[in-house]
């Protein structure tokens, strides 16, 4: 079952085409990951499904329900970390906590969620003596204090330091783990990479990929690129396979015939005794092919730009 | 939580970071006193011939009373609710399924609180300090003005904070009507003639003269203690407050 469906949303604040016709689903108990660059259309989406923006066309499911629509019982199973912490700088941790706690039927346990998000020390303290990272660890507290059965998470890790952001990733992990639905956003691939099921890539308003962290645009597919540097005084030219030089002297080649390819050079290099210094072989990474989606997308907007100028 | 619960306990939050927030809590709290102190202090005693020779103190502690009760409803809920829709707090709450009348039912309510603490200090220093008299029989109409008025300065209050753009503009525009309303009322000595007609239009004059003229002045002890028109235009204030204020209410700031 799709705990949300999103089919051609468009959103305008003025002149901006903020969205311009996003479609994705989330599935009941996944972790989806929404990345694009900043001013893409991440934030604009999110804010329509949390229903706190309309839209100007589309149609929204959220948990079965038209977020615009969305009444006190269906806010009792959507948790929300917005992006930057907003709470009563007067109130402690555990102050803040409670009274959140006390608006949901089912709340979980307040001094579980402070302990899990790792704030037990900081429990009495009030939110305006809490450091920047501590304030998000609160954000995340606050999202996940009603027990919601789906939770967004807009860029939840922004400025914590890697320890904190494994222990939230773990957090993270352990939710999806008791089936929470969960919609996240962020920049840092490897946040993508550890939580997402599946990504969804916006950029400049529209869906420009998606597909699960191994396979987003086809690069499970992609050609593998190999990568090795000779020893001083060996001729490329004297190697098995065509092979392109970079400017620090690194032979490079991309090949669909993985196995192939990699078993005549590791055997031209035994039997020759001529090791491949610095040897890798990969596919492109889910940054490359991040970077790519997005840049692609930029081109095109570029050249659409360049027509509309030749046509002057 | 039953609903009556859930009011008080936004109540009990709000009034807690009220008192922990020193500034707030000077300006709204202690500054209506300081007031009244220095002015009973420096005038208390002297008889008044505008007020047919009445002592000062007696006037005193009606203005006091009204000019405490604006402070604490109008001056504490608009600023308090643009600093919480600028922080974003609001709009966090919007996204639970806390419901806006709690929300907004826990603000007033702590201003209320306030009002009234203000209100019970003020008339019991007046009576046991300052010698200040009112007759047991003034008791209720006064409760009932400056209940009716608190209501209006909540309401207007909650409108106001919709007009701020951000909470750095919010003194300036909160502060203007305040001490205009404030100079022209009556507060600091009693007026009469063209000012006091055109104050009469305002919430501020209507509430000082109910109080005074138809519950503390000694010369009227002979009367209800009741002021209708007054109380009429307190409450076609309250109407139009509220109206505007459900209006207009936003929960995140302006796009800039």
């Amino acid at each position: 079952m799709a705990a949300i469906v999103v089919d051609g949303l468009r959103k305008s604040y003025g002149n901006t085409k903020a969205v311009q016709g996003v479609s994705f689903s989330v599935t009941e108990g996944e972790c989806l990951a929404l990345l694009g660059p900043n001013g893409a259309g991440k934030t604009t989406t999110l804010e329509i499904l949390e229903g706190f923006s309309k839209r100007d066309a589309g149609d929204v499911q959220v948990l079965g329900v038209d977020p615009q629509h969305g009444d006190r019982a269906w806010r009792e199973n959507v948790g929300i970390v917005l992006q930057g912490t907003a709470a009563d700088p007067y109130l402690t941790v555990r102050e803040t906590l409670l009274r959140t706690a006390g608006f949901y039927a089912n709340p979980r346990d307040v001094d579980e969620v402070i302990e899990r998000v790792g704030l037990a020390e900081k429990r009495d303290s009030r939110i305006a003596k809490l450091s920047g990272g501590q304030k998000r660890r609160l954000d995340v507290a606050y999202g996940i204090v009603g027990n919601p059965k789906l939770l967004f998470l807009d860029e939840p890790t922004t400025g914590f330091d890697p320890s904190a952001r494994r222990g939230a990733w773990d957090l993270v992990s352990d939710l999806r783990g008791l089936g929470t639905t969960i919609l996240l956003t962020t920049h840092y691939m490897d946040e993508a990479q550890a939580l997402a099921d599946h990504i969804v890539v916006i950029g400049a308003g529209k869906v420009v990929g998606q597909g699960t962290p191994d396979d987003l645009g086809g690069r499970d597919v992609a050609a593998l690129q190999i990568r090795f540097r000779l020893p001083a005084g060996v001729d490329p030219a004297s190697l098995p396979v065509d092979v392109a030089l970079d400017q620090h002297g690194y032979c490079e080649l991309t090949t669909t015939d993985d196995a192939r390819v990699l078993h005549t050079l590791t055997g031209w290099s035994l039997d020759h005794n001529i090791p491949l210094e610095g040897l890798v072989a990969a596919r492109p990474s889910l940054e490359d092919t991040y970077l790519a989606l997005v840049r692609g997308d930029q081109a095109d907007e570029d050249e659409s730009a360049e027509t509309v100028g030749a046509t002057r | 939580m039953s609903d009556v619960a859930l009011i008080t306990t936004q109540l009990r939050y709000e009034q807690k970071s009220y008192w922990r927030n020193p500034a707030a809590a000077f300006f709204t709290f202690a500054f209506p006193l300081v007031l009244f102190f220095i002015l009973v202090a420096t005038a208390g005693s002297q008889h008044d011939n505008d007020l047919g020779g009445v002592k000062l103190a007696q006037y005193y502690t009606p203005s006091i009373l009204s000019f405490a009760v604006m402070s604490a409803c109008f001056l504490n809920i608009a600023m308090n609710l643009v600093r919480q829709r600028e922080d974003g707090v609001l709009k966090r709450m919007r996204g639970t399924p806390l419901p806006a009348w709690a929300l907004i039912g826990g603000i007033i309510g702590s201003a209320v609180v306030i009002a009234a603490l203000l209100s019970l200090v003020t008339i019991v220093f007046a009576v046991t300090v300052y010698g200040v008299s009112l007759p047991a029989s003034h008791v209720l109409p006064v409760i009932v003005t400056i209940a009716l008025a608190a209501f209006v300065f909540c309401a207007l209050g909650v409108a106001v904070s919709s007009l701020i753009p951000n909470v750095d503009s919010g003194p300036a525009i909160i502060n203007l009507p305040f001490f205009i309303m404030v100079f022209i009322s009556g507060t600091y000595f009693p007026i009469s003639g063209g000012l006091a007609t055109v104050a009469a239009w305002l919430p501020l004059r209507p509430f000082i003269v109910a109080l005074y003229y138809h519950g503390f002045n000694p010369l009227t002890a002979h009367g209800s203690g009741w002021a209708p028109h007054q109380l009429e235009s307190l409450a076609i204030w309250g109407i139009v407050a509220t109206f505007v204020a459900v209006r207009t209410f936003r929960w995140v700031p302006r796009r800039s």
